[in-house]
């Protein structure tokens, strides 16, 4: 089951650079939440705070407070634990180039010294099910290479990677932006059934996307979160007029 | 006119590269027929079964010195590989940017071109020199420090070719930087790094300077780690210059073993590793 995620006065660097500025957001457990705004203004920096991927840069800083759940992930738990609760999805697929479809989807279990094999034979099973990607790959799960797969199929994958660890909470940071338009809208209509398990965030550059995908929005600029309502509100009767010039396309 | 002004240009271009592959590979062709001529007739059974006939006499083979050079390649590459792929994985994963890194990769850098006689000479103080006597481990620590700079910078290198993308999955799934870094990073790389490693290997499997002072040479079977041994680069470089037409027979016999020796160890390894990549893998 997902849990919600609470933002409090969340800032982050990049070396002298001010990326995120006090930030404060409440997610809602077990909905999708969209994250828009032009390039460069944040989103991504913000979901990759979310579990403590930020800091794998050397020059990246982070302060404030984040609680997914109970947990208080920058005070109470190591970035391991987190990440592994926190599931997130890239931009660009990026399976193991040298792994079967099997060992990717189980990846993340096995590294952390999971080996039950019947055990992981059910939950790759039932992760690629989740990810829509099963009747495509069943007949070669250990025969083929996860880069021999299409681009789609490859972000499917990615998404059955993070979901056989059982986070609550998944982060998509543009996981469309790099695919076709019959890949994008099987990838959303996954987020749509996903978020009945999981507290879906999705930062995208699509509006309708985020629009057809999520229950609220949040809307990012030079840093700064301008706006954070319901989806519907957002698009139709924004209350911010930087939020309403974005998404009018008047700049962006 | 100026699609035929194309054409031709095209063709030049294509004929000037066709032209550098054959430059490319001339040399080593040369080489091997030049050995096969001079060579085969000297290889029978005897070659590989027997030891070395006393000087003068006709007949005898070289069994030893085969051996000798398996025990040293192999205790070499025991010392060389794992040592060599550590430093790599220092250089690429750990030590990024930081001074201890600089100052290795520099000093791997210097020790590549280090001539191998004084890597000899080197080792014979440090141990030969100490012991007292010659032995197969100093020329085995000799080879494998002469494979350290070129196995750890390869692996280095490759690591660096391993996407950003593929070190961010791992993190995000909550796997821990070493265990990503020995599971994912070293696994997508190690095509790259098992080449480097057989050219290491390769390189020293014909080094002769090296053994001068510290295996020195032996017409026994020897496999005590502590006595002196043979080693094909050795043999050949005593049977060369004797005055017996029979020993000059056997030297060249000792190099085309030795060829065929290395191109068949490199092509095994690569036969196998390429075996073990998943269709379709990029």
């Amino acid at each position: 089951m997902g849990v919600g995620i609470e933002v409090m006065t969340l800032n982050a660097w990049y070396g002298a650079n001010h990326t995120l500025q006090d930030i404060n957001l409440n997610i809602p457990a077990n909905h999708a939440t969209a994250l828009i705004g032009p390039s460069g203004c944040g989103k991504s920096t913000f979901v990759r705070c979310l579990n403590r991927m930020h800091e794998t840069n050397p020059i990246a800083r982070v302060t404030g407070t984040v609680r997914i759940g109970d947990l208080d992930i920058y005070n109470d738990a190591k970035p391991v634990e987190i990440r592994r609760r926190v599931g997130m999805v890239f931009q660009r697929p990026n399976p193991f180039p040298t792994m079967s479809i099997y060992d990717n989807v189980a990846a993340g279990l096995k590294l952390n010294g999971y080996s039950n094999r019947k055990v992981l034979d059910e939950i790759v099973e039932k992760s690629l099910k989740n990810s829509a990607l099963w009747d495509e790959v069943k007949d070669d799960l250990k025969k083929k290479s996860g880069a021999s797969l299409s681009g789609g199929q490859q972000q499917r994958l990615c998404i059955a990677r993070a979901l056989a660890v059982d986070p609550e909470v998944l982060l998509m940071d543009e996981p469309a932006s790099a695919l076709d338009p019959v890949s994008t809208s099987k990838i959303e209509d996954l987020i749509f059934q996903l978020k009945s398990q999981y507290t879906i965030v999705i930062v995208t550059h699509n509006m309708q996307q985020a629009a057809r995908v999520a229950e609220k929005t949040g809307f990012f600029l030079n840093g700064r979160m301008v706006e954070f309502d319901s989806t519907h509100k957002i698009f139709t009767n924004p209350s911010d007029k930087r939020t309403e010039d974005y998404i009018t396309g008047r700049f962006g | 006119m100026r699609a035929r002004m194309r054409t031709a240009t095209d063709g030049m271009a294509t004929g000037l590269a066709i032209l550098s592959t054959v430059l490319v590979v001339a040399p080593l062709i040369a080489i091997f027929i030049y050995l096969i001529f001079k060579g085969a007739s000297s290889l029978s059974i005897d070659f590989f079964t027997k030891l070395p006939k006393p000087e003068g006499e006709v007949g005898g083979g070289m069994s030893n010195a085969i051996l000798g050079s398996a025990v040293l390649l192999g205790l070499a590459s025991l010392i060389g590989v794992p040592i060599g792929i550590s430093g790599g994985i220092f250089l690429a994963e750990f030590g990024r940017g930081t001074k201890l890194a600089n100052a290795i990769r520099f000093t791997a850098d210097v020790l590549n071109g280090v001539p191998s006689i004084v890597m000899g000479v080197a080792v014979y103080a440090l141990i030969v020199y100490h012991e007292k006597h010659f032995s197969a481990l100093s020329g085995g620590i000799a080879l494998g420090i002469m494979m350290i700079p070129t196995v750890t910078r390869t692996t280095e290198e490759m690591l660096l070719m391993v996407p950003h993308a593929v070190r961010e999955a791992a993190l995000a799934l909550g796997v821990p930087n070493w265990r990503s870094v020995l599971s994912i990073t070293v696994k997508t790389a190690s095509p790259g790094i098992i080449t480097g490693c057989m050219l290491a290997f390769a390189r020293v499997a014909g080094e002769t300077a090296p053994l001068l002072f510290t295996a020195l040479g032996n017409s026994n079977y020897s496999t005590n780690l502590n006595e002196p041994i043979a080693a094909l680069p050795l043999q050949i470089y005593t049977y060369a210059l004797s005055p017996y037409d029979d020993q000059h027979r056997l030297a060249w016999g000792g190099a085309l073993i030795l060829i065929v020796l290395i191109v068949t160890a490199v092509s095994l390894v690569r036969y196998v590793t390429s075996r073990g990549v998943l269709k379709g893998a990029s």
